[in-house]
């Protein structure tokens, strides 16, 4: 397995929100997580991520007890992260931005650049301009962007499709699958669009109350009754 | 004819030493929004190397080109290191901690030094305006200035460590996450800030009286400028510098020189009136 994550804890300060969290993902796995507002999605990717601190449980990543280390020390691992609302920078041009993500990257930076603007080329005429001054789907796709430049072995995508106009969810769906042919990366993704989700995932966990609780295929997530039961969303 | 002249000379003297004093405490409150109420002293300290070291008998140049910076960059690494890094991200507490970093600082030297008024006699001598006598070193002040501000620009703008500064100081987390250490380079950033003002120490060091209390003489101005200036370091620095240093070459010569100071600050309040941002808060809101 490439990530084993086992009876993780985590919360913010006091409150804890992560009870217990346990999964496996293997190598070149996509791998969706859903439910309800609340239950944990984000705060299981910003745990994996390093950003809030485990309370009990340990997180694995290629064979390696990562559970103590830094942010950057778990990106230099191989571990990539799009958070939630992109988290661009916005005075930064989109070039600068792809520069930031190139840090970890042991190619030459230009052609990484040029490598990931191959698969993004609604990118490649806004490379002069401030990442503040894009749309929220253009800059949900630098965010994506950014991170590949770095060539991670894991992806961490935290709703890559909130607020983004549908004909960019359908070029990020494009993106992704091709990622996904060509065995490149591992995703764990955490999302509320069903379509989506369903198009992108082998395999979908679902988490209540900040534990996984169920897992289950993407065809299920068709079913109106586990939805409501479940995630509490239509399908 | 000479008269324009050497008031025009006088104001981008002014404009240089706002400049020299600023730029450091601009990447230190700017950059990483940090008040360092002890960014006097760390002038002060730049001024006592240049003296300490020629006295010793080192090269003036060296001493204050060098040694100045290379010294208190050391001490503001240090400090970042023992003080600093523990208070990111709480505003009053690092103001409290250099107040009182700049009290021990200034008790210190005092103790060493005694409450005298030191000084290393400037280079060059004279040139004339017209019929008017000025310091050639002056020159040579603004030349360091222009030299600073253009190199910091540079660097920030071109180079993959300036890259790095900028990026983390906009999102440090997203910066961590993409393999920059965000303590480290706060940690650089803040020696960084530190050196640039012991140079300033250091360059002004001939021109001023150097004593432990020099630094209450520059502090209020280096911050005047910094807010002035906005969130771009180098242009809003620049532009502040621009504004009250003629302002106040201007005030003065027509006037007194307190009269000069009293209106610098009287354009800073009203500049902070109409744009509370800063000019580049305002202007120029992509420049560096």
């Amino acid at each position: 397995m490439m990530l084993q994550v086992e009876a993780l804890r985590s919360g913010y300060g006091r409150i804890p929100i992560l009870a217990g969290v346990s999964l496996a993902v293997a190598k070149g796995e996509f791998v969706g997580i859903l439910g309800h507002n609340g239950m944990g999605k984000s705060t299981l990717l910003r745990t994996l991520m390093g950003y809030l601190p485990a309370t009990a449980g340990r997180v694995v990543f290629e064979e390696r007890d990562i559970t103590r280390l830094s942010p950057t020390a778990r990106a230099r691992l191989g571990i990539g992260y799009v958070p939630q609302g992109r988290e661009i920078f916005p005075a930064l041009s989109v070039h600068e931005n792809l520069r930031m993500g190139c840090l970890l990257s042991s190619r030459d930076e230009r052609r990484t650049i040029e490598d990931v603007l191959a698969k993004f080329p609604r990118l490649r005429r806004l490379l002069d301009r401030t990442g503040g001054a894009l749309s929220g789907g253009e800059q949900q796709l630098l965010a994506l962007a950014r991170c590949l430049c770095g060539g991670p072995q894991l992806m961490l995508l935290d709703e890559p499709t909130e607020g983004i106009q549908p004909s960019i969810i359908d070029e990020i769906v494009e993106i992704l699958q091709a990622l996904q042919r060509g065995n490149e990366i591992t995703v764990v993704l955490v999302e509320q669009n069903l379509k989506f989700i369903a198009e992108l995932s082998q395999r979908i966990l679902i988490i209540q109350k900040g534990a996984i609780t169920r897992e289950t295929s993407p065809e299920a997530v068709q079913d109106p009754a586990l939805i409501a039961e479940f995630v509490g969303m239509a399908a | 004819m000479a008269l324009t002249g050497l008031i025009l000379f006088n104001v981008a003297n002014s404009i240089a030493v706002l400049v020299l004093l600023s730029l450091g405490l601009g990447v230190i409150y700017g950059m990483m929004k940090i008040i360092n109420l002890a960014h006097g002293e760390f002038l002060m300290l730049g001024a006592y190397t240049t003296v300490v070291s020629t006295n010793a008998g080192l090269n003036l140049w060296v001493a204050m080109l060098i040694a100045a910076p290379v010294a208190v960059g050391l001490f503001g690494l240090l400090v970042e290191r023992l003080f600093i890094r523990f208070l990111y991200g709480r505003m009053i507490d690092t103001m409290l901690a250099t107040w009182g970093l700049s009290l021990a600082v200034i008790g210190l030297i005092t103790t060493i030094f005694g409450n005298t008024v030191r000084g290393v006699a400037a280079p060059f001598g004279g040139f004339a305006i017209g019929g008017y006598q000025t310091s050639l070193y002056s020159l040579f002040v603004i030349a360091v200035a222009a030299v600073m501000a253009a190199g910091l620009w540079l660097v920030l703008r071109f180079t993959r460590f300036g890259l790095i500064v900028r990026a983390t100081m906009q999102n440090p987390n997203m910066a961590a996450a993409l393999g920059a250490p965000p303590p480290q380079i706060y940690m650089v950033t803040f020696a960084l800030g530190s050196a640039l003002a012991g140079l300033a120490g250091g360059v002004l060091a001939p021109v001023s009286g150097v004593s432990p209390v020099m630094g209450s003489a520059f502090i209020a101005r280096a911050f005047i400028t910094v807010l002035g200036g906005g969130p771009a370091i180098v242009t809003g620095t620049g532009l502040a510098s621009t504004l009250f240093g003629g302002i106040s070459e201007v005030a003065t010569f027509l006037t007194t020189p307190v009269f000069g100071q009293v209106a610098l600050l009287l354009a800073a309040l009203i500049m902070i009136r109409i744009l509370p941002q800063g000019i580049t808060g305002r202007l120029l809101r992509r420049s560096l």
